[in-house]
Protein backbone atom coordinates (compact mmCIF):
# COMPACT_ATOMS: atom_id res chain seq x y z
CA UNK A 1 0.00 0.00 0.00
CA UNK A 2 1.26 3.52 -1.10
CA UNK A 3 1.92 6.23 1.57
CA UNK A 4 1.14 9.11 -0.74
CA UNK A 5 -0.48 8.99 -4.60
CA UNK A 6 3.16 9.94 -5.54
CA UNK A 7 4.38 6.84 -5.00
CA UNK A 8 1.76 4.78 -6.94
CA UNK A 9 3.24 4.46 -10.05
CA UNK A 10 0.08 5.07 -12.28
CA UNK A 11 -0.93 7.91 -10.72
CA UNK A 12 2.77 9.43 -10.87
CA UNK A 13 2.51 9.04 -14.39
CA UNK A 14 -0.76 10.58 -14.74
CA UNK A 15 -0.23 13.22 -12.61
CA UNK A 16 3.26 13.91 -15.08
CA UNK A 17 1.32 13.93 -17.75
CA UNK A 18 -1.49 16.47 -16.99
CA UNK A 19 1.39 18.60 -15.44
CA UNK A 20 2.93 18.36 -19.22
CA UNK A 21 -0.41 19.41 -20.78
CA UNK A 22 -0.54 22.24 -18.31
CA UNK A 23 2.52 23.78 -19.21
CA UNK A 24 1.92 23.44 -22.85
CA UNK A 25 -1.44 24.66 -22.78
CA UNK A 26 -0.18 28.21 -20.34
CA UNK A 27 2.64 28.31 -23.25
CA UNK A 28 0.27 28.10 -25.68
CA UNK A 29 -2.08 30.98 -24.22
CA UNK A 30 0.84 33.36 -23.68
CA UNK A 31 2.27 32.76 -27.46
CA UNK A 32 -1.79 33.27 -28.46
CA UNK A 33 -1.69 36.70 -27.07
CA UNK A 34 1.94 37.44 -28.70
CA UNK A 35 4.44 36.72 -26.65
CA UNK A 36 7.30 34.94 -28.63
CA UNK A 37 7.42 30.87 -28.13
CA UNK A 38 10.41 31.21 -26.03
CA UNK A 39 9.49 33.89 -23.50
CA UNK A 40 5.98 31.60 -23.20
CA UNK A 41 7.97 28.56 -22.56
CA UNK A 42 10.39 30.30 -19.96
CA UNK A 43 7.10 32.04 -18.24
CA UNK A 44 5.11 28.92 -18.35
CA UNK A 45 8.40 27.28 -16.98
CA UNK A 46 8.91 29.16 -14.35
CA UNK A 47 5.18 29.56 -12.87
CA UNK A 48 4.45 25.54 -13.25
CA UNK A 49 8.03 24.69 -11.96
CA UNK A 50 7.14 26.83 -8.72
CA UNK A 51 3.56 25.66 -8.69
CA UNK A 52 5.08 21.96 -9.10
CA UNK A 53 6.83 22.21 -5.46
CA UNK A 54 4.11 23.51 -3.97
CA UNK A 55 2.01 21.00 -4.40
CA UNK A 56 4.43 18.46 -3.78
CA UNK A 57 5.01 20.06 -0.49
CA UNK A 58 1.38 20.01 0.37
CA UNK A 59 0.50 16.26 -0.88
CA UNK A 60 4.09 15.35 1.00
CA UNK A 61 2.77 17.06 4.47
CA UNK A 62 -0.49 16.01 4.32
CA UNK A 63 1.23 12.25 4.55
CA UNK A 64 2.09 13.19 8.27
CA UNK A 65 -1.00 15.63 9.18
CA UNK A 66 -4.58 14.85 8.26
CA UNK A 67 -6.42 17.32 8.94
CA UNK A 68 -9.65 16.36 11.10
CA UNK A 69 -13.21 17.22 9.29
CA UNK A 70 -13.48 20.65 11.25
CA UNK A 71 -10.42 21.68 10.32
CA UNK A 72 -10.91 21.86 6.45
CA UNK A 73 -11.64 25.56 6.25
CA UNK A 74 -7.86 25.76 7.45
CA UNK A 75 -7.30 24.07 4.17
CA UNK A 76 -9.25 26.45 2.18
CA UNK A 77 -6.81 28.91 3.70
CA UNK A 78 -3.87 27.45 2.95
CA UNK A 79 -4.56 27.21 -0.53
CA UNK A 80 -5.92 30.50 -0.68
CA UNK A 81 -2.09 31.58 1.04
CA UNK A 82 -0.02 29.18 -0.85
CA UNK A 83 -1.44 30.83 -4.01
CA UNK A 84 -0.47 34.34 -2.91
CA UNK A 85 3.18 33.58 -1.98
CA UNK A 86 3.36 31.57 -5.34
CA UNK A 87 1.87 34.67 -7.29
CA UNK A 88 4.27 37.03 -5.63
CA UNK A 89 7.07 34.87 -6.37
CA UNK A 90 6.46 34.07 -9.47
CA UNK A 91 6.24 37.58 -10.46
CA UNK A 92 9.75 38.42 -9.16
CA UNK A 93 10.73 36.07 -10.73
CA UNK A 94 9.31 36.20 -13.95
CA UNK A 95 9.74 40.43 -14.38
CA UNK A 96 14.04 39.57 -13.34
CA UNK A 97 14.04 36.99 -16.00
CA UNK A 98 11.69 38.02 -18.65
CA UNK A 99 11.74 41.96 -18.07
CA UNK A 100 13.58 42.91 -20.97
CA UNK A 101 10.74 41.92 -23.46
CA UNK A 102 8.64 44.65 -24.10
CA UNK A 103 4.90 44.92 -23.45
CA UNK A 104 5.86 41.61 -20.99
CA UNK A 105 5.84 43.81 -17.81
CA UNK A 106 1.78 44.82 -19.14
CA UNK A 107 0.98 41.35 -19.89
CA UNK A 108 2.24 40.05 -16.37
CA UNK A 109 0.40 42.79 -14.66
CA UNK A 110 -3.10 42.43 -16.69
CA UNK A 111 -2.61 38.20 -15.96
CA UNK A 112 -2.23 38.31 -12.46
CA UNK A 113 -6.14 37.48 -11.21
CA UNK A 114 -6.23 34.15 -13.96
CA UNK A 115 -2.71 33.38 -12.72
CA UNK A 116 -4.11 33.33 -9.46
CA UNK A 117 -7.34 31.53 -10.02
CA UNK A 118 -5.88 28.91 -11.64
CA UNK A 119 -3.19 28.15 -9.12
CA UNK A 120 -5.83 28.27 -6.33
CA UNK A 121 -7.92 25.85 -8.45
CA UNK A 122 -5.07 23.17 -8.89
CA UNK A 123 -3.99 23.73 -5.43
CA UNK A 124 -6.97 22.95 -4.37
CA UNK A 125 -7.77 19.79 -6.20
CA UNK A 126 -4.00 18.62 -4.99
CA UNK A 127 -5.32 19.13 -1.87
CA UNK A 128 -8.48 17.61 -2.18
CA UNK A 129 -6.79 14.40 -3.90
CA UNK A 130 -4.71 14.14 -0.95
CA UNK A 131 -7.08 14.15 1.90
CA UNK A 132 -9.18 11.76 0.20
CA UNK A 133 -6.21 9.22 -0.67
CA UNK A 134 -5.37 10.02 2.55
CA UNK A 135 -8.35 9.27 4.62
CA UNK A 136 -9.10 6.14 2.13
CA UNK A 137 -5.62 4.40 3.32
CA UNK A 138 -6.38 5.12 6.81
CA UNK A 139 -9.47 3.27 6.52
CA UNK A 140 -7.73 0.56 5.05
CA UNK A 141 -5.73 0.44 7.50
CA UNK A 142 -8.51 0.57 10.66
CA UNK A 143 -10.13 -2.13 8.56
CA UNK A 144 -7.26 -4.63 8.66
CA UNK A 145 -6.99 -4.01 11.92
CA UNK A 146 -9.90 -4.72 13.25
CA UNK A 147 -10.30 -7.80 11.04
CA UNK A 148 -7.46 -9.06 12.51
CA UNK A 149 -8.56 -7.80 16.18
CA UNK A 150 -11.52 -9.99 15.44
CA UNK A 151 -10.36 -13.12 14.43
CA UNK A 152 -7.84 -13.20 17.05
CA UNK A 153 -10.81 -12.51 19.63
CA UNK A 154 -12.44 -15.51 17.46
CA UNK A 155 -9.36 -17.54 17.76
CA UNK A 156 -9.38 -16.79 21.48
CA UNK A 157 -13.12 -17.75 22.17
CA UNK A 158 -12.85 -20.81 19.77
CA UNK A 159 -9.92 -22.16 21.77
CA UNK A 160 -12.12 -21.29 25.12
CA UNK A 161 -15.13 -23.00 24.11
CA UNK A 162 -13.26 -26.14 22.93
CA UNK A 163 -11.76 -26.16 26.73
CA UNK A 164 -14.59 -26.58 28.24
CA UNK A 165 -14.42 -30.10 29.22
CA UNK A 166 -16.41 -30.49 32.01
CA UNK A 167 -13.74 -30.81 35.24
CA UNK A 168 -16.70 -32.80 36.61
CA UNK A 169 -16.18 -35.52 34.32
CA UNK A 170 -12.52 -35.64 34.81
CA UNK A 171 -12.82 -35.84 38.51
CA UNK A 172 -15.22 -37.93 38.63
CA UNK A 173 -13.20 -40.44 36.61
CA UNK A 174 -10.32 -40.30 38.28
CA UNK A 175 -12.47 -41.17 41.27
CA UNK A 176 -13.66 -44.40 40.04
CA UNK A 177 -10.35 -45.29 38.99
CA UNK A 178 -9.68 -45.23 42.44
CA UNK A 179 -12.12 -47.48 43.50
CA UNK A 180 -11.19 -50.05 40.69
CA UNK A 181 -7.68 -50.03 41.78
CA UNK A 182 -8.44 -51.63 44.91
CA UNK A 183 -10.90 -54.15 43.59
CA UNK A 184 -10.63 -54.68 39.95
CA UNK A 185 -7.32 -53.46 38.95
CA UNK A 186 -7.30 -54.53 35.22
CA UNK A 187 -10.18 -52.51 34.90
CA UNK A 188 -8.62 -49.51 36.58
CA UNK A 189 -5.76 -50.07 34.31
CA UNK A 190 -7.95 -50.17 31.37
CA UNK A 191 -9.77 -47.22 32.08
CA UNK A 192 -6.63 -45.26 32.75
CA UNK A 193 -6.23 -45.55 29.01
CA UNK A 194 -9.13 -45.00 27.94
CA UNK A 195 -9.16 -41.87 30.12
CA UNK A 196 -5.73 -41.03 28.26
CA UNK A 197 -6.42 -41.37 24.63
CA UNK A 198 -9.52 -39.31 25.88
CA UNK A 199 -7.82 -36.32 27.17
CA UNK A 200 -5.30 -36.48 24.59
CA UNK A 201 -7.66 -36.22 21.82
CA UNK A 202 -8.96 -32.68 23.11
CA UNK A 203 -5.35 -31.55 23.10
CA UNK A 204 -4.36 -32.43 20.24
CA UNK A 205 -7.21 -31.30 17.72
CA UNK A 206 -7.26 -28.15 16.83
CA UNK A 207 -10.78 -25.95 17.04
CA UNK A 208 -11.15 -25.34 13.40
CA UNK A 209 -9.54 -28.78 12.03
CA UNK A 210 -12.30 -31.12 10.38
CA UNK A 211 -12.36 -34.85 10.70
CA UNK A 212 -14.57 -37.34 9.72
CA UNK A 213 -17.91 -38.47 11.20
CA UNK A 214 -16.01 -41.96 11.52
CA UNK A 215 -13.26 -40.90 13.32
CA UNK A 216 -15.36 -38.69 15.56
CA UNK A 217 -17.58 -41.22 16.48
CA UNK A 218 -14.48 -43.44 17.19
CA UNK A 219 -13.50 -40.56 19.74
CA UNK A 220 -17.22 -39.97 20.92
CA UNK A 221 -16.78 -43.71 21.61
CA UNK A 222 -13.88 -43.57 24.09
CA UNK A 223 -15.78 -40.71 26.05
CA UNK A 224 -18.82 -42.79 26.11
CA UNK A 225 -16.83 -46.28 27.69
CA UNK A 226 -15.62 -43.96 30.22
CA UNK A 227 -18.76 -42.67 31.04
CA UNK A 228 -20.63 -46.54 30.98
CA UNK A 229 -18.06 -47.24 33.73
CA UNK A 230 -19.01 -44.61 36.02
CA UNK A 231 -22.61 -45.44 35.75
CA UNK A 232 -22.75 -48.85 34.93
CA UNK A 233 -26.06 -49.89 34.09
CA UNK A 234 -27.98 -47.00 34.15
CA UNK A 235 -26.47 -45.83 30.76
CA UNK A 236 -26.88 -47.56 27.51
CA UNK A 237 -25.96 -46.00 24.33
CA UNK A 238 -26.79 -46.79 20.34
CA UNK A 239 -25.27 -45.52 17.63
CA UNK A 240 -26.88 -45.59 14.02
CA UNK A 241 -24.61 -44.72 11.15
CA UNK A 242 -23.98 -45.75 7.73
CA UNK A 243 -20.58 -46.17 5.38
CA UNK A 244 -21.54 -43.10 2.82
CA UNK A 245 -22.54 -41.05 6.31
CA UNK A 246 -19.06 -41.90 8.22
CA UNK A 247 -17.05 -40.21 5.59
CA UNK A 248 -18.39 -37.08 5.87
CA UNK A 249 -16.68 -34.21 7.78
CA UNK A 250 -17.26 -32.44 10.71
CA UNK A 251 -15.14 -30.06 12.79
CA UNK A 252 -13.07 -32.24 15.31
CA UNK A 253 -14.86 -32.18 19.05
CA UNK A 254 -18.41 -31.01 18.47
CA UNK A 255 -20.59 -33.78 18.72
CA UNK A 256 -18.87 -34.67 22.30
CA UNK A 257 -20.20 -31.70 24.44
CA UNK A 258 -23.77 -32.50 22.54
CA UNK A 259 -23.52 -36.42 24.01
CA UNK A 260 -22.41 -35.05 26.97
CA UNK A 261 -25.50 -32.90 28.08
CA UNK A 262 -27.58 -35.58 26.76
CA UNK A 263 -26.69 -38.40 29.33
CA UNK A 264 -26.35 -35.53 31.91
CA UNK A 265 -29.44 -34.35 31.04
CA UNK A 266 -30.64 -38.07 30.50
CA UNK A 267 -29.35 -39.20 34.25
CA UNK A 268 -29.85 -36.52 36.31
CA UNK A 269 -33.74 -36.60 35.28
CA UNK A 270 -34.38 -39.76 35.27
CA UNK A 271 -33.43 -42.82 38.44
CA UNK A 272 -34.07 -46.20 35.75
CA UNK A 273 -31.67 -46.62 32.91
CA UNK A 274 -31.54 -44.24 30.12
CA UNK A 275 -30.65 -44.83 26.62
CA UNK A 276 -28.81 -42.19 24.34
CA UNK A 277 -29.68 -42.45 20.67
CA UNK A 278 -27.06 -41.28 18.30
CA UNK A 279 -28.43 -40.90 14.38
CA UNK A 280 -26.52 -39.61 12.02
CA UNK A 281 -27.42 -38.84 8.29
CA UNK A 282 -27.08 -36.54 5.06
CA UNK A 283 -29.53 -34.60 4.28
CA UNK A 284 -28.83 -32.57 0.52
CA UNK A 285 -25.73 -31.06 1.51
CA UNK A 286 -25.62 -31.30 4.98
CA UNK A 287 -24.66 -33.78 7.95
CA UNK A 288 -27.46 -34.58 10.19
CA UNK A 289 -26.80 -36.02 13.85
CA UNK A 290 -29.24 -36.23 16.02
CA UNK A 291 -28.82 -36.94 19.50
CA UNK A 292 -31.93 -37.96 22.02
CA UNK A 293 -32.29 -38.90 25.87
CA UNK A 294 -35.17 -39.48 28.02
CA UNK A 295 -36.29 -37.14 30.77
CA UNK A 296 -39.28 -36.41 32.62
CA UNK A 297 -41.65 -33.84 31.36
CA UNK A 298 -43.08 -33.21 34.92
CA UNK A 299 -40.64 -31.99 36.37
CA UNK A 300 -37.99 -30.46 34.18
CA UNK A 301 -38.76 -27.93 31.24
CA UNK A 302 -35.96 -27.88 28.65
CA UNK A 303 -35.44 -24.70 27.78
CA UNK A 304 -36.76 -23.68 24.33
CA UNK A 305 -34.02 -23.51 21.89
CA UNK A 306 -31.01 -24.19 23.83
CA UNK A 307 -30.15 -25.62 27.50
CA UNK A 308 -27.34 -26.49 29.42
CA UNK A 309 -23.77 -27.27 27.91
CA UNK A 310 -25.41 -26.20 24.55
CA UNK A 311 -24.59 -22.32 24.31
CA UNK A 312 -20.95 -23.73 23.97
CA UNK A 313 -21.94 -25.96 21.16
CA UNK A 314 -24.05 -23.40 19.05
CA UNK A 315 -21.66 -20.19 19.49
CA UNK A 316 -19.00 -22.63 17.97
CA UNK A 317 -21.27 -23.40 15.31
CA UNK A 318 -21.26 -19.72 14.73
CA UNK A 319 -18.25 -18.95 14.16
CA UNK A 320 -17.36 -21.16 12.10
CA UNK A 321 -20.46 -20.75 9.75
CA UNK A 322 -22.04 -17.62 10.71
CA UNK A 323 -25.17 -19.27 10.94
CA UNK A 324 -27.47 -19.50 14.15
CA UNK A 325 -29.76 -22.23 12.67
CA UNK A 326 -27.78 -25.38 13.00
CA UNK A 327 -28.18 -26.19 16.60
CA UNK A 328 -32.07 -26.90 17.18
CA UNK A 329 -33.24 -29.11 20.07
CA UNK A 330 -36.93 -30.93 20.28
CA UNK A 331 -38.76 -32.10 23.30
CA UNK A 332 -41.18 -34.49 22.74
CA UNK A 333 -42.99 -36.60 25.37
CA UNK A 334 -40.04 -37.80 27.42
CA UNK A 335 -37.83 -37.97 24.74
CA UNK A 336 -35.41 -34.82 24.03
CA UNK A 337 -33.75 -34.41 21.12
CA UNK A 338 -30.85 -32.25 19.82
CA UNK A 339 -30.11 -31.85 16.12
CA UNK A 340 -27.23 -30.99 14.53
CA UNK A 341 -26.63 -29.95 10.94
CA UNK A 342 -23.31 -29.33 9.67
CA UNK A 343 -22.94 -28.30 5.85
CA UNK A 344 -20.66 -29.76 4.12
CA UNK A 345 -19.41 -27.23 1.10
CA UNK A 346 -17.52 -24.98 3.43
CA UNK A 347 -14.55 -27.29 4.62
CA UNK A 348 -12.94 -27.88 1.28
CA UNK A 349 -12.36 -24.04 0.57
CA UNK A 350 -12.04 -24.07 3.81
CA UNK A 351 -9.45 -26.08 4.93
CA UNK B 1 -21.62 -47.91 67.22
CA UNK B 2 -22.46 -45.40 64.89
CA UNK B 3 -24.45 -45.82 61.78
CA UNK B 4 -23.66 -44.67 58.33
CA UNK B 5 -25.78 -44.36 55.39
CA UNK B 6 -23.95 -43.83 51.73
CA UNK B 7 -25.81 -41.81 48.86
CA UNK B 8 -24.15 -41.50 45.44
CA UNK B 9 -25.24 -42.62 42.50
CA UNK B 10 -22.06 -43.93 41.02
CA UNK B 11 -21.80 -47.25 41.98
CA UNK B 12 -17.79 -46.93 42.39
CA UNK B 13 -17.84 -43.92 44.29
CA UNK B 14 -19.86 -45.74 46.92
CA UNK B 15 -17.54 -49.03 47.02
CA UNK B 16 -14.62 -46.44 47.51
CA UNK B 17 -16.37 -44.71 50.65
CA UNK B 18 -17.16 -48.33 51.79
CA UNK B 19 -13.66 -49.68 51.22
CA UNK B 20 -12.40 -46.78 53.27
CA UNK B 21 -15.27 -47.83 55.68
CA UNK B 22 -13.66 -50.60 56.78
CA UNK B 23 -10.65 -49.13 58.75
CA UNK B 24 -13.32 -47.84 61.09
CA UNK B 25 -15.06 -50.80 62.38
CA UNK B 26 -16.71 -48.28 65.28
CA UNK B 27 -18.45 -46.94 62.16
CA UNK B 28 -21.86 -49.43 60.77
CA UNK B 29 -22.78 -49.08 57.18
CA UNK B 30 -26.35 -48.79 57.49
CA UNK B 31 -27.66 -48.36 53.69
CA UNK B 32 -25.92 -47.55 50.39
CA UNK B 33 -27.86 -45.00 48.38
CA UNK B 34 -27.86 -44.59 44.83
CA UNK B 35 -30.57 -41.39 44.50
CA UNK B 36 -31.87 -39.17 46.72
CA UNK B 37 -35.19 -40.93 46.98
CA UNK B 38 -33.83 -43.94 48.77
CA UNK B 39 -32.01 -41.37 50.88
CA UNK B 40 -35.02 -39.94 51.95
CA UNK B 41 -35.92 -43.60 52.66
CA UNK B 42 -32.87 -45.12 54.11
CA UNK B 43 -31.98 -41.93 56.43
CA UNK B 44 -35.88 -41.81 58.06
CA UNK B 45 -35.39 -45.84 58.44
CA UNK B 46 -31.76 -45.95 60.42
CA UNK B 47 -31.72 -42.60 61.52
CA UNK B 48 -27.98 -42.94 60.84
CA UNK B 49 -25.65 -40.48 63.00
CA UNK B 50 -23.30 -39.79 60.07
CA UNK B 51 -24.12 -39.52 55.91
CA UNK B 52 -21.90 -39.55 53.21
CA UNK B 53 -23.13 -37.45 50.59
CA UNK B 54 -22.93 -36.70 47.16
CA UNK B 55 -24.24 -33.50 45.45
CA UNK B 56 -25.02 -34.27 41.87
CA UNK B 57 -27.38 -36.78 41.90
CA UNK B 58 -30.59 -37.71 39.93
CA UNK B 59 -33.85 -36.12 39.89
CA UNK B 60 -32.83 -34.59 43.72
CA UNK B 61 -29.45 -33.28 44.43
CA UNK B 62 -27.72 -33.52 47.67
CA UNK B 63 -29.29 -30.18 49.38
CA UNK B 64 -32.57 -30.68 48.45
CA UNK B 65 -32.68 -34.49 49.78
CA UNK B 66 -31.19 -32.81 53.07
CA UNK B 67 -33.81 -30.47 53.09
CA UNK B 68 -36.24 -33.38 53.13
CA UNK B 69 -35.20 -34.29 56.44
CA UNK B 70 -36.45 -32.75 59.32
CA UNK B 71 -33.36 -33.47 61.65
CA UNK B 72 -30.31 -33.98 59.02
CA UNK B 73 -27.94 -36.02 61.07
CA UNK B 74 -24.00 -34.95 60.40
CA UNK B 75 -23.31 -34.81 56.65
CA UNK B 76 -19.71 -35.35 54.76
CA UNK B 77 -19.86 -34.38 51.73
CA UNK B 78 -18.14 -36.14 48.87
CA UNK B 79 -17.87 -34.48 45.45
CA UNK B 80 -16.02 -33.89 42.70
CA UNK B 81 -16.62 -30.47 41.29
CA UNK B 82 -19.06 -28.28 41.68
CA UNK B 83 -18.16 -24.32 42.40
CA UNK B 84 -21.74 -23.61 43.90
CA UNK B 85 -21.37 -26.52 46.75
CA UNK B 86 -17.60 -25.60 47.38
CA UNK B 87 -18.26 -22.15 48.13
CA UNK B 88 -21.13 -23.46 50.67
CA UNK B 89 -18.97 -25.74 52.09
CA UNK B 90 -16.05 -23.46 52.53
CA UNK B 91 -18.64 -21.27 54.64
CA UNK B 92 -20.08 -23.89 56.76
CA UNK B 93 -19.81 -27.60 56.09
CA UNK B 94 -18.31 -30.28 58.66
CA UNK B 95 -16.24 -31.52 56.09
CA UNK B 96 -16.08 -32.09 52.47
CA UNK B 97 -14.19 -34.98 50.37
CA UNK B 98 -13.41 -33.85 46.78
CA UNK B 99 -13.16 -36.96 44.27
CA UNK B 100 -11.14 -38.75 43.95
CA UNK B 101 -9.90 -38.75 47.54
CA UNK B 102 -7.31 -40.77 49.84
CA UNK B 103 -7.72 -43.05 52.83
CA UNK B 104 -5.90 -40.95 54.81
CA UNK B 105 -7.95 -37.36 53.88
CA UNK B 106 -11.07 -39.91 54.86
CA UNK B 107 -10.11 -40.74 57.92
CA UNK B 108 -9.37 -36.86 58.62
CA UNK B 109 -12.41 -36.17 57.89
CA UNK B 110 -14.25 -39.01 60.44
CA UNK B 111 -12.15 -37.47 62.87
CA UNK B 112 -13.19 -34.54 62.18
CA UNK B 113 -16.89 -35.56 62.62
CA UNK B 114 -15.87 -37.28 65.88
CA UNK B 115 -15.14 -34.21 67.37
CA UNK B 116 -17.48 -32.27 66.48
CA UNK B 117 -20.50 -31.65 69.15
CA UNK B 118 -23.88 -32.49 68.00
CA UNK B 119 -25.58 -29.18 68.46
CA UNK B 120 -23.11 -27.67 66.92
CA UNK B 121 -23.46 -30.37 63.43
CA UNK B 122 -27.19 -29.26 64.01
CA UNK B 123 -26.15 -25.54 63.92
CA UNK B 124 -23.79 -26.05 60.99
CA UNK B 125 -25.86 -28.46 58.47
CA UNK B 126 -28.74 -25.77 58.66
CA UNK B 127 -26.47 -22.85 57.69
CA UNK B 128 -24.77 -24.77 54.81
CA UNK B 129 -28.67 -25.63 53.14
CA UNK B 130 -29.40 -22.03 53.74
CA UNK B 131 -26.29 -21.35 51.29
CA UNK B 132 -26.72 -23.78 49.28
CA UNK B 133 -30.21 -22.80 48.23
CA UNK B 134 -28.75 -19.80 46.85
CA UNK B 135 -27.04 -22.24 43.46
CA UNK B 136 -28.81 -21.68 40.48
CA UNK B 137 -30.67 -25.14 39.92
CA UNK B 138 -32.62 -24.32 42.83
CA UNK B 139 -34.10 -21.45 41.67
CA UNK B 140 -35.91 -23.32 39.39
CA UNK B 141 -37.75 -25.79 41.43
CA UNK B 142 -39.13 -26.60 44.94
CA UNK B 143 -39.01 -29.82 46.48
CA UNK B 144 -41.37 -30.93 48.93
CA UNK B 145 -42.28 -33.89 51.03
CA UNK B 146 -46.24 -34.94 50.46
CA UNK B 147 -46.76 -37.76 52.76
CA UNK B 148 -44.15 -40.04 52.19
CA UNK B 149 -43.72 -38.89 48.44
CA UNK B 150 -41.58 -36.81 47.43
CA UNK B 151 -42.73 -33.80 44.74
CA UNK B 152 -40.48 -32.00 42.88
CA UNK B 153 -42.56 -28.76 41.79
CA UNK B 154 -40.94 -26.34 38.80
CA UNK B 155 -41.28 -22.68 39.41
CA UNK B 156 -43.04 -22.16 36.14
CA UNK B 157 -46.02 -24.34 38.23
CA UNK B 158 -46.25 -22.91 41.32
CA UNK B 159 -49.11 -19.36 41.23
CA UNK B 160 -48.52 -17.99 44.55
CA UNK B 161 -46.67 -18.93 48.15
CA UNK B 162 -48.46 -17.89 51.27
CA UNK B 163 -47.33 -17.66 55.05
CA UNK B 164 -48.82 -20.31 57.43
CA UNK B 165 -47.40 -19.98 60.61
CA UNK B 166 -43.71 -21.82 60.37
CA UNK B 167 -44.43 -23.29 57.46
CA UNK B 168 -44.91 -21.82 53.75
CA UNK B 169 -47.95 -23.26 51.59
CA UNK B 170 -47.22 -23.59 47.98
CA UNK B 171 -50.05 -23.28 45.98
CA UNK B 172 -50.39 -24.92 42.53
CA UNK B 173 -52.38 -26.86 39.98
CA UNK B 174 -52.97 -30.28 42.35
CA UNK B 175 -53.46 -27.95 45.48
CA UNK B 176 -51.41 -26.59 48.15
CA UNK B 177 -47.75 -28.19 49.45
CA UNK B 178 -46.23 -27.01 52.62
CA UNK B 179 -42.76 -26.55 52.86
CA UNK B 180 -41.13 -26.15 56.60
CA UNK B 181 -39.18 -22.30 55.45
CA UNK B 182 -39.70 -18.83 55.41
CA UNK B 183 -41.46 -16.27 52.97
CA UNK B 184 -38.07 -14.32 53.06
CA UNK B 185 -36.04 -17.55 51.99
CA UNK B 186 -38.31 -18.24 48.94
CA UNK B 187 -37.97 -14.79 48.04
CA UNK B 188 -34.20 -14.41 48.13
CA UNK B 189 -33.96 -17.99 46.31
CA UNK B 190 -36.96 -17.72 43.48
CA UNK B 191 -36.10 -15.86 40.57
CA UNK B 192 -36.80 -12.33 41.39
CA UNK B 193 -37.92 -11.66 37.59
CA UNK B 194 -41.20 -13.67 37.91
CA UNK B 195 -41.92 -13.68 41.85
CA UNK B 196 -42.64 -11.07 43.71
CA UNK B 197 -43.24 -10.82 47.32
CA UNK B 198 -46.85 -8.71 46.42
CA UNK B 199 -47.73 -8.72 50.71
CA UNK B 200 -45.89 -9.48 54.01
CA UNK B 201 -47.44 -13.25 54.01
CA UNK B 202 -47.69 -13.56 49.82
CA UNK B 203 -45.32 -13.99 46.78
CA UNK B 204 -46.86 -14.20 43.43
CA UNK B 205 -45.80 -16.02 39.98
CA UNK B 206 -46.26 -12.64 38.00
CA UNK B 207 -46.90 -15.31 35.29
CA UNK B 208 -50.25 -15.53 36.87
CA UNK B 209 -51.63 -12.74 37.46
CA UNK B 210 -54.66 -11.93 34.92
CA UNK B 211 -55.30 -8.10 36.55
CA UNK B 212 -54.71 -6.17 39.60
CA UNK B 213 -58.08 -4.63 41.17
CA UNK B 214 -58.63 -1.93 43.93
CA UNK B 215 -59.70 -3.09 47.10
CA UNK B 216 -60.92 -1.25 49.90
CA UNK B 217 -58.93 1.96 50.64
CA UNK B 218 -55.71 2.07 49.28
CA UNK B 219 -54.78 -1.72 48.81
CA UNK B 220 -55.38 -4.25 45.68
CA UNK B 221 -55.62 -7.09 44.69
CA UNK B 222 -54.14 -9.35 42.23
CA UNK B 223 -56.45 -11.61 40.13
CA UNK B 224 -54.77 -15.11 39.25
CA UNK B 225 -55.57 -17.06 36.00
CA UNK B 226 -57.08 -19.49 38.81
CA UNK B 227 -59.50 -16.95 39.69
CA UNK B 228 -57.90 -17.04 43.37
CA UNK B 229 -57.07 -13.01 44.73
CA UNK B 230 -54.06 -12.89 46.35
CA UNK B 231 -53.37 -9.08 48.77
CA UNK B 232 -51.04 -6.81 47.89
CA UNK B 233 -49.85 -4.34 50.03
CA UNK B 234 -48.80 -0.79 48.73
CA UNK B 235 -45.34 -1.45 48.44
CA UNK B 236 -46.23 -4.90 47.05
CA UNK B 237 -47.95 -2.82 44.23
CA UNK B 238 -45.40 -0.58 43.55
CA UNK B 239 -43.16 -3.35 43.26
CA UNK B 240 -45.54 -5.34 40.77
CA UNK B 241 -46.31 -2.22 38.55
CA UNK B 242 -42.11 -1.87 38.31
CA UNK B 243 -41.64 -4.84 37.16
CA UNK B 244 -44.79 -5.51 35.00
CA UNK B 245 -43.97 -1.77 33.17
CA UNK B 246 -47.18 -0.56 34.15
Amino acid sequence: MSNSPLSATRFRLTFGISWLVLMADHAMVLHYFDLPWQEAVIDSCISNGILLLFCLLIMNTLRYYLPQKEQLINIFAWCVTFSIVWLLLTKWLLKLSLGYHPGYTDLLSHSGSIRFSIAFLLLGCVTMISVLWQTWIMQKEDQVRKADAEKLAKEAELFKLRQQLQPHFLFNSLNSINALIGSRPAEARKMVQQLSDFLRGTLKKEETQWVTLQEELQYLQLYLEIEKVRFGNRLATVTETNEEVKQMKLPALLLQPVVENAIKFGLYDTTGETVIHIHTHKEGNELMVKVSNPFDPETSAPKQGTGFGLKSVQRRLYLLFGRSDLLATEAKENIFTTIVKIPQHEQSSDR
Amino acid sequence: MSKVVIVDDEMLARSIVKEYLEKHPQLELAAECGDGFEGVKAIQQYQPDLIFLDIQMPKINGFEMLELIEQPPAVIFTTAFDEYAIKAFEAHAIDYLLKPFDQERFDKAVAKWMDQKPSAIEKTTQELLETASHSPSQSQRVVVKNGSKIKIIPARDIFYLEAADDFVKIHTQEGYFLKNKTMSHFEQTLDEQQFVRSHRSYIINIQQITRIDPYEKDGHVAVLRTGAKVPVSRSGYGKLKAILGI
